[in-house]
C-alpha cells in the first residue's frame, strides 16, 4: 500500500494558490490516487496567510496536513516557507519563491521582517529550494504566473512527464493564458 | 466518471441528483459554494435571499408547493433562521426540505465557533453529517428521502473541513421530483390548537427516527482488531480517527448524528473495554452517551475549543509524528488586510481622525478593527452595528451624540440592517450610520444582493435604492459621499454628527477587486519630496511601505485611489 504522499502550498492571499492545487488535482486523478485538496476560503483570502494541503494516496483520510507531515511544502513567499517549517516531514523539502512581501505588522513597523531567511533555513537542516519564481514569471509574461512557475519546478520531484503536466494545465487555465502558462512551467522546471 | 469535487460542490451535486429545483439562501463562509454551484445548474432556480430567515421561509413554501427544495447557510446563519426552524419541525414538509448549515470550528472566516448540532436536538429535527465529498453527494439525496417518509424538514451538516476540501466523487443522474400542494390547515397552519396537536407527532417522529437511526447504513461500525478502545465519531473527526487508528480500534461512524441510535451505541460500547468520543467543538455524542447511562471519554481528551487534526488525535490515541524544524526567528503574523485600493480605507481613517466610537458590523470592513486604522469598537453579529448605535446613543442622553456612528456593508444592511434603522426613526435617537455600500458582498467572495441590480443566476433585476428606501423608514437625512474623497467624507459625517437627529451617509464606491471595475495607473513616490514623514502610513495599505526612510509604493498592488496622496503634505506621491 502507497503511503500518503502530502504537498503544502503556502502563501499571501490572492497569490493564486488555487489554481495551483487544481493543477496539481487534475494532474494526480488521472494516475488514480485517492486525492484530497484542502482549501482556504474567506476572510483569510484578504491578503493574509493562506495555505493550501494537497494530499494523494491509495486511501487518504484527513483532508489536512499536520506537523511533521509535509514530503513538500511549495511556498510562493520566503516569510511564508518559514512560517510552516514545523509542518515539513523529516527529509521533506520546501520550494520557495524568494520573493518578499511585508505583512501589515512589518509595514507599520511593529514588527520586522527577518532576514536571510533561506540561509537561516538551510542551516537548520532543512532541504531547502529557494528560487526567483517571480522574475521567471514576469520573463513568461506576467507576475501571476508564479503559481505555474513553483509547479513546474515542484515537478522535477515528480515521475509525471512533462506532457501529463502541460495537460493538466490546458485543463485548469482558460485558453488565452495557455501559451503563458506553458512558458512559465517550462522556465521553472529548468530553473 | 470520476473527478475531484469541492465538498460544497458536492452538496449542490446531490441536490441536483435528487430533483431538488428551488434553493434560497445567504452566503455565508463556509457555505456559500453550496449555492454559487447549484445555480449553474439550468433545471434548479436559485436566489441570494436578503438573510437566512427569509430564504429557510421561501424554501419552506417551495416545499409546501410540493418541490424538492434547500436553504443553505453559515452556522451564525442559522441563528437568524431559528425562528421558522422551530415551527417547520412541527408543519413538518410536503417536497423533501434540507437546510444546509457549515460550521466553522477555528473560526478561520467567522465571529464565533457555534456547534450548530445542538439545533438538531432543540428543534426536534434530524440532521446528517457527510464526513467527504462522496457523502455530501449522497446524503443529500438520502436527505430528501428522510425528508419525505419522516415528514421533517433534515439538516445536513457541513464543516469547514468537508465544505471546503475536495475529494473524488462519481456524479450521477438526476430524477425530476414533482409534487402538488394539498391543503391541511392542522398540519400547516400553527396556531396554538394545531400546534399542541403536532407537538406529539414531533415526538414519535423522533422516535421513528432512532429506530430508522439503528439500522441505518449511515451509521457503520468499522471493526478494528484491539477492543481495549472504541470510538463514537462523525464528520471530519472520522477522518482523523481513521487516519491515526487505521483498523486498529474499533470506530462507529455516525452519518445520522440527530437523534442518535441507542441499543446500536450500547451494544458498541458493551463490545468494547473503553468508549471514547471523538468530535469537534461541543460533547454533543458524548452527553447522549451519558445520557445513555454509557460511561465514555471525551471532552477531556479532545478539547471544545478550534478544530482537531491527526495530531491531536494522535497524541490521545496513538503516537504524535515529530514536528519539523521550528526555525530560530521571530515570524511576524500575517493577518488579513484591507486590500490596496479598498474604499473602505478612506472612511476608516476619517473616522479614526475624528475620533469616534465605531460600533461595526461583519464584513471586509470588520478589518476596520486591524492596526493601524484600528477604528472599531465592537463587531457582534449582523446588523448590530445600527441596533447597537441606537441603544448605546439613546442611552447616554446626548452625551453620546455627535461622537459615535454605526458602519453596516451594503449587504449586511439589507440582511439586518434596515429594522435597527426602523428603530432608530422610530424611537428618534439622534445617532448616524454609515453604509458602505461596495456594490457587492466582498468577504464571502462577491455575491450579488438585492443593491446590485443582479441576480445569483447573472441577470440583470430589480436594483434597490438606498437613499430611497432609508428615507421610506423615516431617515430624513440621508447623504452619499465617496470615500476616495478625505476632505468630503470628513466634512459630511462632521456635518451629519452634527445635526439633531438621526441621518445615513452611503460611502459609495465598488469593490477594487470587481471586475469591472476601471483602475487608474499606480502612483509613485518622488523621492526628492519625501521627507519620510510616515503620513501616507497612517492608512494601512499594504502598497506602501517605508524602504530606507522613504515611502516606496509597490506598482503591482497600487490601483491609484489616491487616498496616501491626499495625506502627504509634500506632494511626494503623484500618478506616474
Amino acid at each position: 500500500m502507497m503511503e500518503t504522499k502530502n504537498i503544502m502550498i503556502v502563501g499571501v492571499g490572492g497569490q493564486g494558490s488555487l489554481l495551483a492545487s487544481k493543477l496539481l488535482g487534475r494532474l494526480l486523478l488521472t494516475r488514480g490516487y485517492d486525492i484530497k485538496v484542502s482549501e482556504v476560503h474567506g476572510m483569510s483570502q484578504r491578503g493574509g496567510s493562506v495555505v493550501t494541503y494537497v494530499r494523494f494516496g491509495d486511501k487518504v483520510y484527513s483532508p489536512v496536513i499536520d506537523k511533521g507531515q509535509a514530503d513538500y511544502i511549495v511556498s510562493f513567499e520566503l516569510l511564508e516557507a518559514a512560517r510552516w517549517t514545523e509542518y515539513l516531514k523529516p527529509g521533506g523539502k520546501i520550494i520557495v519563491n524568494t520573493q518578499q512581501i511585508n505583512p501589515m505588522p512589518v509595514i507599520i513597523g511593529a514588527a520586522e521582517y527577518p532576514e536571510n531567511l533561506a540561509e537561516k533555513m538551510a542551516a537548520a537542516g532543512i532541504d531547502v529550494d529557494a528560487f526567483d519564481a517571480l522574475t521567471l514569471a514576469t520573463q513568461a509574461g506576467s507576475a501571476k504566473a508564479v503559481n505555474i512557475v513553483l509547479m513546474g519546478h515542484l515537478s522535477r520531484n515528480f515521475d509525471f512527464t512533462e506532457e501529463e503536466w502541460l495537460q493538466a494545465i490546458a485543463e485548469s487555465v482558460p485558453p488565452k493564458f495557455l501559451e503563458l502558462n506553458k512558458t512559465a512551467f517550462s522556465l521553472g522546471r529548468n530553473a | 466518471m470520476k473527478q475531484l469535487m469541492l465538498g460544497n460542490e458536492a452538496v449542490a451535486r446531490g441536490l441536483y441528483e435528487a430533483g431538488c429545483s428551488f434553493v434560497s439562501s445567504y452566503p455565508g463562509t463556509p457555505s456559500t459554494e453550496i449555492t454559487e454551484a447549484i445555480a449553474k445548474y439550468p433545471e434548479v432556480y436559485a436566489e441570494w435571499a436578503p438573510n437566512e430567515k427569509v430564504a429557510l421561509e421561501a424554501a419552506f413554501g417551495a416545499s409546501l408547493a410540493g418541490r424538492r427544495a434547500f436553504c443553505g447557510m453559515k452556522h451564525v446563519g442559522l441563528n437568524v433562521a431559528a425562528d421558522p426552524l422551530f415551527t417547520i419541525s412541527y408543519t413538518g414538509v410536503n417536497a423533501g426540505l434540507i437546510i444546509g448549515v457549515a460550521d466553522d470550528a477555528g473560526m478561520h472566516s467567522s465571529q464565533n465557533e457555534q456547534d450548530s448540532r445542538h439545533y438538531a436536538r432543540a428543534a426536534k429535527i434530524p440532521m446528517l453529517e457527510p464526513a467527504d465529498s462522496a457523502e455530501a453527494i449522497a446524503f443529500a439525496k438520502l436527505a430528501y428521502e428522510i425528508s419525505e417518509k419522516f415528514d421533517t424538514p433534515v439538516l445536513l451538516k457541513m464543516c469547514t473541513r468537508v465544505s471546503h476540501s475536495q475529494s473524488v466523487v462519481e456524479p450521477g443522474a438526476r430524477v425530476e421530483v414533482l409534487g402538488e400542494y394539498k391543503k391541511d390547515i392542522a398540519k400547516y397552519v400553527m396556531m396554538p390548537g394545531n400546534a399542541k396537536r403536532r407537538h406529539p407527532v414531533v415526538e414519535a417522529r423522533t422516535r421513528d427516527l432512532v429506530a430508522y437511526a439503528e439500522t441505518a447504513e449511515i451509521n457503520r461500525i468499522e471493526d478494528g482488531e484491539d477492543k481495549s478502545i472504541g470510538i463514537i465519531t462523525s464528520s471530519t473527526s472520522y477522518q482523523y480517527v481513521k487516519e491515526v487508528v487505521g483498523n486498529r480500534y474499533p470506530v462507529m461512524k455516525l452519518g445520522m448524528i440527530w437523534p442518535m441510535p441507542e441499543q446500536k451505541i450500547k451494544d458498541f460500547a458493551a463490545s468494547v473495554e473503553k468508549l471514547v468520543v471523538v468530535e469537534e467543538l461541543d460533547s454533543f455524542i458524548e452527553c447522549h452517551c451519558r445520557d445513555l447511562q454509557i460511561p465514555c471519554v471525551g471532552k477531556e481528551w479532545f478539547s471544545c475549543i478550534d478544530e482537531l487534526s491527526q495530531n491531536k488525535v494522535a497524541q490521545q490515541l496513538a503516537e504524535t509524528p515529530v514536528s519539523g524544524v521550528k526555525l530560530d526567528a521571530q515570524i511576524p503574523p500575517r493577518p488579513p488586510v484591507m486590500c490596496a485600493g479598498c474604499p473602505h480605507r478612506g472612511l476608516f481613517y476619517t473616522l479614526k481622525k475624528n475620533k469616534l466610537t465605531v460600533l461595526g458590523d461583519i464584513g471586509c470592513y470588520t478589518l476596520g478593527a486591524v492596526a493601524p486604522l484600528a477604528a472599531v469598537d465592537s463587531v457582534i453579529c449582523m446588523g448590530a452595528s445600527v441596533s447597537g448605535i441606537h441603544g448605546f446613543s439613546k442611552s447616554q442622553n446626548g452625551a453620546a451624540d455627535g461622537k459615535t456612528v454605526a458602519v453596516i456593508g451594503d449587504s449586511t444592511f439589507m440582511h439586518s440592517g434596515i429594522t435597527g434603522l426602523v428603530n432608530m426613526a422610530y424611537n428618534e435617537s439622534n445617532a448616524t450610520v454609515i453604509i458602505v455600500d461596495n456594490s457587492i458582498t466582498g468577504m464571502t467572495g462577491h455575491q450579488q444582493n438585492p443593491t446590485t441590480g443582479v441576480n445569483l443566476k447573472g441577470d440583470p433585476c430589480t436594483k434597490i435604492d438606498l437613499e430611497t428606501l432609508c428615507r421610506a423608514v423615516g431617515i430624513r437625512r440621508v447623504r452619499v459621499v465617496d470615500p476616495y474623497n478625505l476632505a468630503q467624507c470628513d466634512e459630511a459625517i462632521k456635518e451629519e454628527l452634527a445635526a439633531n437627529e438621526p441621518s445615513v451617509i452611503i460611502s459609495r464606491r465598488p469593490c477594487a477587486l470587481l471586475k469591472n471595475v476601471k483602475h487608474k495607473a499606480p502612483l509613485a513616490v518622488d523621492a526628492d519630496k519625501c521627507v519620510g514623514c510616515k503620513a501616507c502610513m497612517k492608512i494601512g495599505c499594504p502598497a506602501i511601505s517605508i524602504v530606507d526612510g522613504k515611502a516606496k509604493v509597490d506598482a503591482t498592488q497600487c490601483v491609484g485611489c489616491g487616498v496616501c496622496e491626499q495625506l502627504c503634505k509634500f506632494g511626494a506621491l503623484k500618478e506616474v
